[in-house]
């Protein structure tokens, strides 16, 4: 268990946190998602003690390590931009931390060969990291924080450098090696996509606060508020409030509660088409529909149609003024 | 094409007159006289105990200076103390002030009615005129070179991987010597390099601290000093022959260490 409690930190007159409490649960994957600058990342490493908060404690598996340094934690730290050892080989990298806690060598060469081969570089473990790509420098890198058993496991945008296909490839790797080593991890990502697809659980955090913590089902049907909403996923403004633009009906023929608009453009997503849309006082609407729907409806720009939300927008209590602007 | 073969030759013509040409000519006015008279220019009393004293306080001044350019590194680039701004223009120092200066100011410290001067001589402690005096001078003049030549490297590499190391258990000096000082020993060795090139060339402090007692406190190139204002132009030209195959051995060592940070 993870607990952090009240944790402020501030960077000559910048809050970078304000007064932060998160819980994680044992054995979960969390992710910690917000904008650039929200924090995560000076979050984190006041986790891994690799930052001092200025206010807050930390616990980990209800011990006070607030003031422990990181090589007393039992963390794994994983880097954005991997920070390996460069003059050592992959190898040696991994067995760094058995290393330096002077394990007995054949015990370690065993642990090493193990999670060579649970990342699949058992065939690189001779290479220096230059004479890697990022995806299998970053699985070293995995590899190296697992290497000495972590009771937690902390990753700082760990697919944030790699290319698209490489990310939804280790993504999908890590998921299923969290189901098998079940370590407690923290997750920083500024990607909902990947928040979502990771994450038992999420915390949100915008300039420095938690804006809302929850599963991702949860986060998506009930957000806390507007942020949240937007942060999580495409919305449109309608003259009641933020709805999702799939949920929007569209009809030819004027109904109850129903927005006359009119359509400015189609654009065609696959399976899916998105209307953009002006209603009749000028703000624009969003609506994605099944093709099928689209076709029925015979949509095309210039037409008049008729929008309405099935149900009440979301969130069901307004937000601040000022939550609306920082958007 | 022509513009940058002109640039080349202009370059390389510059360098010949201001540094092969007279390193070129010593050579040969060295072995004018015939290798025999050479090897005894080299090779009498004065001579090697000037060879073996230069060898000495390099080999003191420069291993100190290693460490302690490192030290000053790290204070400059990871340190966090209000006093790296004064510490780093005193690195530099010794590049903006003559050596010739320094010898006086440590004379004015360490002479016989300097700040220490009476308090060491009570202790029994002899520093101006004799070795202690120039080491420290030759300390003084290299200080520089290897702070300069890691401070870069040291930006460069960042601190994640020492912050990755101390996640993974390791001490701050188990992290020093396996993680940092590995990831800086191409600057440090080409600061080492350096400052030896300059502890054995050194001429305009030592000249004043060491008193130029022959046999005693004579390096090499005071012995080229001496023997050039003596008129022994044959002895002075075979002593700067012994300089110059050191200064040579030297940027050999260096060339070679580029090629393998190149590689590397
Ligand atoms: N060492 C530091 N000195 C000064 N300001 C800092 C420092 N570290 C972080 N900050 C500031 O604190 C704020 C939060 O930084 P943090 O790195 O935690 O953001 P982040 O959420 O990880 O953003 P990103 O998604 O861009 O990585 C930023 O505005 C940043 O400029
Ligand atoms: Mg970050």
């Amino acid at each position: 268990m993870i607990s952090v409690t009240g944790v402020s930190k501030r960077y000559g007159d910048f809050q970078a946190l304000d007064e932060v409490s998160v819980h994680v649960t044992p054995g979960a994957l969390t992710a910690l998602l917000g904008p650039s600058g929200s924090g995560k990342s000076t979050l984190l490493r006041i986790i891994a003690g690799l930052e001092v908060p200025d206010a807050g404690t930390v616990t980990l598996a209800g011990e006070d390590v607030t003031h422990v340094s990181p090589r007393h934690r039992g963390v794994g730290f994983v880097f954005q931009h991997y920070a390996a050892f460069t003059h050592m080989t992959v190898r040696q990298n991994v067995a760094f931390g058995l290393t330096v806690r002077k394990e007995p060598r054949e015990k370690a060469a065993a642990t090493v060969d193990r999670l060579l081969d649970v990342v699949g570089l058992t065939g690189f473990q001779h290479r220096y990291p230059h004479q890697l790509s990022g995806g299998q420098r970053q699985r070293m890198a995995l590899a190296r924080a697992l290497a000495v058993e972590p009771s937690v496991l902390l990753l700082d945008e760990p697919f944030g450098a790699l290319d698209r296909n490489v990310r939804n490839e280790l993504r999908a790797w890590l998921r299923r090696l969290h189901d098998e080593v079940h370590v407690t991890t923290i997750l920083v990502t500024h990607d909902q996509e990947e928040a979502m697809e990771l994450a038992d659980s999420l915390v949100v955090l915008n300039h420095g606060r938690v804006e809302q913590v929850g599963g991702p089902r949860e986060l998506y049907d009930a957000p806390a508020s507007d942020f949240v909403m937007r942060f999580l996923g495409p919305v449109t403004e309608t003259p009641r409030g933020l709805v999702r633009p799939h949920e929007l009906v569209v009809s030819a023929v004027p109904e109850p509660d129903a927005t006359e608009a009119q359509v400015a453009r189609i654009v065609h997503l696959g399976f899916e088409v998105r209307a953009e849309m002006e209603s009749g006082d000028g703000s624009r609407i969003t609506a994605q529909l099944p093709r099928a729907e689209a076709d029925a409806l015979e949509l095309e720009p210039g037409q008049i149609v008729y929008v309405r939300a099935p149900h009440a927008p979301r969130p069901a209590e307004p937000d601040t003024e000022e939550d609306l602007v920082r958007v | 094409m022509a513009g940058r073969l002109v640039m080349r030759g202009i370059a390389l013509a510059y360098l010949g007159v201001l540094l092969a040409v007279p390193v070129g000519m010593v050579m040969v006015k060295t072995f004018e006289p015939g290798p025999v008279a050479v090897w005894q220019a080299v090779t009498t009393p004065a001579a090697l105990h000037a060879f073996w004293l230069t060898l000495l306080v390099t080999a003191v001044a420069v291993p100190l200076n290693a460490v302690f350019g490192v030290l000053a590194a790290l204070v400059l680039v990871r340190g966090r103390s209000r006093l790296r701004p004064v510490l780093d223009v005193m690195v530099d120092l010794p590049f903006a002030v003559s050596p010739v200066v320094v010898g006086l100011a440590m004379i004015l410290v360490y002479g016989r009615d300097g700040w220490l001067g009476g308090w060491l001589a009570d202790a029994g402690i002899r520093i101006i005129f004799s070795v202690p005096g120039i080491v420290i001078a030759t300390m003084f003049v290299c200080l520089p070179f290897v702070a300069r030549e890691v401070v870069p490297v040291l930006r460069e590499i960042g601190t994640e991987q020492e912050q990755a190391a101390s996640t993974l258990g390791a001490s701050g000096w188990q992290t020093f010597w396996r993680v940092t000082l590995p990831a800086i020993r191409w600057g440090l060795a080409y600061g080492v390099v350096l400052s030896t090139a300059r502890a054995v060339g050194e001429f305009g402090a030592v000249s004043i601290v060491s008193g130029k007692i022959s046999g005693q406190t004579e390096t090499l190139t005071l012995l080229v000093e001496k023997r050039y204002t003596n008129f022994d132009m044959a002895g002075a030209y075979a002593a700067s022959a012994l300089l110059a195959v050191i200064a040579l051995a030297t940027l050999g060592l260096m060339a070679l260490l580029q090629r393998r940070k190149d590689t590397a």
